[in-house]
């Protein structure tokens, strides 16, 4: 798993500039060495704290020796990987989404309940929902650049509107605190085989949301390091009066890193909304927190600018890791949290030694 | 450096003045920037020189006079309108983003793509290309396209912005004091690429309080004193000392060491004797 994320980074910095360097101005040209180039990486220090992680499960974890438990790890991390993919272009963009949690929640309710509430094909209720993720999204990035407060306290006034929304809407709406199981509604099973259906392959239970986590990591790095607008998203994080000041519209970028969240919300909340057919109104509280730990575990600077789309997969597949190795190794469930934390501690060190070595050059 | 005084300037300002409330900042400037022509600006803190640059760079507006680019009569309302005619004005603080590449930064908000939508992508190779060999046209070595903004020198972060400005069309180039905060070496560097900009036919706006940088390279001095010409003056009208006389006050030093010679010398003479004597002790 690991070695197919890495290979694309690795390769683009180091060989042609290499090639085309030495041969105009040899004696000038002090390259860094191959061994520096790949310690810089922003990814490094979550791809050894993986293979330590990693290491550590399969040596106290007997169950988790197998194909199956891989495929349950990756799920887990996928859960987490799709929308840390989104947080982190967020992050390196120099904005949170502390509302990015709750956002799933209310997409899915969105969908569910108006699916229920018209009796509607249940596609019909998942454009629905995408729109209701889309203008989250939109509002949060307007609010954010229209005010230039910090979208720390933006996003943390959407989080407790659309916490207090779910709980409220689903009350009135349904009288209960779970939205109504739309199993049985018009188009379900078309929409839980593209959400949140399970693959076999060769035996193993494969979840689809695995695939669309590595196929949104791969278009977020694919943007990131390879598109105009990936070029405009680091500079805006790094110094946005800088890249205003080139032309780049840095208004326009902001309010579509926050969209992109929220369309990475209404995705979650449709694997939830369909693996689950109903959905728990006070659910998603806490799990932002948990797409920025991943984010950051994985190499993004808090403060932007800095990071990779890949490097945040790994961060996810660090917490997915310990997400089920804890179980696979009969610990209690209960140290999950405290798992994070550390490892958050760990990498935030880490992370900031490599960069001050990166920095001396 | 023999500068053609036929040829039409490309930016004329001619009796410029900018009141700020009752404040007023500039009255009855006068300016004139041909091609292949260094014109310095100086002046003491507050002697109007940003003001003067910010109306050049289209981010104030003026309030008298007239503002001539190519013989047009212009009146911006945003930097961008100058930029699009070619002058382009590279702050102190550069308008770099320091943890990007400096191929990155060079190509930031003008980047090339190839390929069609959706995946239309970056010609990273092109961009690379491109600007490692711009820079090394201008005389500029990066040890490392690849490498950060922010780890290079102040000069050479400098000459990248620079660098930038005329790879993207820029005529007319404003540089706010681009070696303020630079040491003598670094200062050399930037001071080494204006000449290189004024050989490439830019006209070149160079705006300093250092009289010794602003000789090194200009054709054409300006000095602003309390929002007005204290002096404009070609090159060979001048000698370095007259100008460093103009920038620490000229005629109002004038004035004030005749009015110091009529008051009779002695405490004056006693305290410098009694330093004098001090010092000897």
């Amino acid at each position: 798993m690991a070695a197919t994320d890495s290979s694309p980074q690795t390769a683009e910095p180091a060989a042609p500039s290499v090639a085309s360097g030495i041969d105009n101005r040899a004696a000038r040209f002090t390259q860094r060495s191959l061994a520096r180039r790949i310690i810089t990486r922003p990814e490094i220090g979550s791809l050894l704290g993986a293979i330590a992680v990693m290491v550590l499960f399969l040596a106290v974890a007997a169950p988790i020796r197998n194909l199956d438990a891989a495929a349950t790890v990756l799920y887990a991390t996928s859960t987490i990987g799709i929308m840390a993919a989104a947080v982190s272009l967020l992050m390196i963009g120099g904005e949170f989404d502390l509302s990015a949690g709750v956002a799933v929640i209310s997409s899915a309710l969105a969908g569910g309940m108006f699916t229920w509430w018209f009796g509607v094909n249940v596609w019909v209720g998942v454009l629905f929902a995408l729109a209701f993720a889309l203008a989250i999204g939109f509002i949060n990035g307007y609010l954010v650049t229209k005010t230039k407060l910090p979208s720390f306290l933006i996003t943390l006034g959407a989080f407790l509107i659309l916490q207090g929304l779910n709980l409220f809407v689903t009350r009135v709406v349904t009288g209960a605190v779970s939205s109504p199981s739309i199993s049985n509604m018009d188009g379900f099973d078309s929409a839980k085989a593209v959400f949140a259906s399970t693959i076999n392959i060769g035996g193993v239970g494969i979840r689809v949301a695995i695939l669309w986590w590595i196929g949104f990591t791969v278009i977020a790095t694919w943007i990131l390091l390879r598109t105009k607008i990936g070029n405009w998203i680091y500079a805006i994080g790094d110094d946005q009066d800088a890249a205003r000041a080139v032309g780049v519209p840095v208004k326009w970028t902001k309010i579509g890193l926050f969209m992109t969240v929220g369309f990475m919300a209404w995705f979650m909340g449709m694997h939830n909304l369909f693996l689950f057919s109903s959905i728990q109104s006070g659910g998603g509280v806490g799990q932002e927190l948990i797409y920025i730990a991943a984010a950051v575990v994985g190499g993004c600077a808090l403060m932007g600018g800095y990071g990779t789309a890949i490097g945040t997969a790994i961060g996810a597949l660090i917490f997915g890791l310990t997400n089920q190795g804890i179980v696979f190794a009969g610990w209690n469930p209960d140290l999950f949290k405290f798992f994070i934390g550390a490892t958050l501690l760990v990498a935030v060190v880490l992370n900031m030694w490599v960069r001050v070595r990166a920095q001396r050059r | 450096m023999t500068v053609d005084k036929e040829q039409p300037p490309i930016l004329e300002l001619t009796d410029i003045g900018k009141t700020f409330g009752n404040i007023r900042a500039l009255s009855g400037v006068s300016l004139s920037v041909r091609q292949g022509e260094v014109t310095c600006i100086l002046g003491d803190n507050g002697a109007g020189k940003s003001t003067l640059i910010k109306i050049i760079s289209g981010l104030h507006s003026y309030d008298d006079g007239s503002y001539r680019v190519a013989g047009e009569q212009v009146k911006f309302a945003s930097p961008r309108e100058a930029l699009d005619l070619g002058i382009a004005t590279v702050y102190q603080d550069l308008a770099l983003a320091p943890q990007q590449s400096v191929w990155r930064n060079f190509y930031l908000g003008s980047e090339l793509t190839k390929g069609v939508w959706p995946l239309r992508m970056l010609d990273v190779e092109t961009m690379r290309d491109t600007a490692d060999e711009e820079l090394q046209k201008m005389g500029i070595h990066v040890p490392d396209i690849d490498q950060p903004v922010g780890t290079l020198s102040g000069g050479q972060r400098q000459v990248v912005a620079i660098a930038r400005a005329i790879h993207f069309g820029a005529k007319v180039l404003i540089l706010d004091e681009p070696t303020a905060a630079l040491g003598v070496k670094q200062s050399g560097v930037v001071l080494k690429y204006i000449s290189a900009a004024r050989k490439a036919g830019l006209g070149v706006i160079f705006i300093t309080h250092n009289p010794h940088h602003a000789f090194l390279v200009g054709d054409h001095f300006v000095v602003l004193r309390q929002g007005e010409l204290e002096l404009s003056s070609p090159r060979k009208e001048l000698t370095l000392d007259d100008l460093t006389h103009h920038m620490s006050g000229g005629a109002d030093l004038d004035a004030l060491k005749h009015e110091l010679q009529r008051i009779e010398p002695p405490d004056v003479g006693a305290v410098h004797e009694l330093a004098e004597a001090e010092q000897e002790s």
